[in-house]
């Protein structure tokens, strides 16, 4: 199965991410934000964390104007993975391929710490390889988490089982709690916590590559590869 | 032609910036702040020449970029 790694100016968890994909199993390839194309047969997009395009206007507006970006909405739009972590988490909002908004932490504090998650269904290939309710620590590093959405969005989300991680602790601000949410097909997953930051023994916590495993074995079931 | 795009954040959005500011100007001394909001202006040179071409071609750049329509609300003036 293939993944692919989108790098924007000021991306820097883009390698990790790769590292990760690769360790679970998948053959990564590269893609500047400047390609129009994804390669060939691509099962999982990555849109990594860090910053993108200074982060000027909005983090992620400019980075989901970015020629690759009609790319990955129509991988999306095939029913394609992709994967936002952090600024990803941003970028996907911001392409409309995920709702809602991350604003700046209620806080206004960076913050970069470990925190405590609860996993908020097992129901997506994402997340498939924790317990629903599973407890799992990951790192956060961000100035813009806090998730915003109407009252509406956030019920439906919720209705919908499309909340995949919540902050087991005070994080950020974000509405009820909500750490990553699901696209309507389970099949676009923004996060702000880093599954790529806690992938193994070295990070000081291996949570996160349960993810990538159960990633890596579902794109095999999709294609049959 | 210029145009000035304002955005700010829609009411009932919770701003925490504005609000650390209204901290500060409390602070400062400053009594009787009830709310502060943040927001943005955005300054265009057009080189368009007819008034409602202009409006209408900011209005789809507010739409596709400069406002995120989810959290916020944008006036165009046209000088």
């Amino acid at each position: 199965m293939k993944a692919a790694v989108v790098t924007y100016p000021g991306s820097n968890c883009d390698r990790d991410l790769a590292v990760a994909l690769t360790r679970a199993g998948f053959t990564v390839a590269r893609v500047w934000h400047k390609d129009t194309a994804l390669p060939p047969g691509t099962d999982v997009v990555g849109v990594p964390g860090g910053f993108s395009h200074g982060d000027y206007l909005r983090c992620g507006a400019i980075a989901a104007r970015a020629a690759i970006a009609p790319a990955i909405a129509a991988h999306a739009g095939r029913g394609g993975f992709v994967l936002g972590i952090c600024n990803g988490f941003q970028v996907l909002t911001e392409m409309g391929l995920l709702p809602g908004v991350l604003m700046r932490n209620a806080g206004l504090r960076f913050v970069c710490r470990t925190v405590a998650l609860t996993v908020g269904t097992a129901d997506s290939a994402f997340t498939g390889g924790y317990g629903p309710g599973a407890a799992i620590r990951l790192p956060v590093a961000h100035h813009d988490g806090n998730y915003v959405a109407d009252a509406a969005t956030l019920d439906r989300l919720e209705g919908e089982g499309r909340v995949a991680f919540r902050y087991a602790e005070p994080v950020n601000g974000s509405a009820r709690g909500i750490a990553g949410v699901l696209s309507e097909n389970r099949r676009v997953l923004g996060m702000m916590p880093h599954p790529e930051r806690a992938s193994e023994s070295a990070h000081g916590g291996t949570d996160g590559a349960r993810l990538f495993a159960h990633l890596a074995a579902l794109a095999v079931t999709a294609h049959g590869a | 032609m210029k145009a000035v795009v304002t955005v700010m954040l829609k009411a009932g959005v919770l701003d925490p910036q504005g609000e650390a500011v209204r901290h500060a100007l409390g602070g400062l001394g400053f009594q009787g702040v009830q709310a502060v909001r943040q927001g943005k202006v955005i300054e265009l040179d057009l080189v368009h020449s007819d008034r409602a071409a202009a409006e209408a071609d900011v209005r789809a750049m507010c739409e596709k970029l400069l406002a995120n329509t989810v959290i916020e609300s944008y006036r165009v003036e046209i000088a």
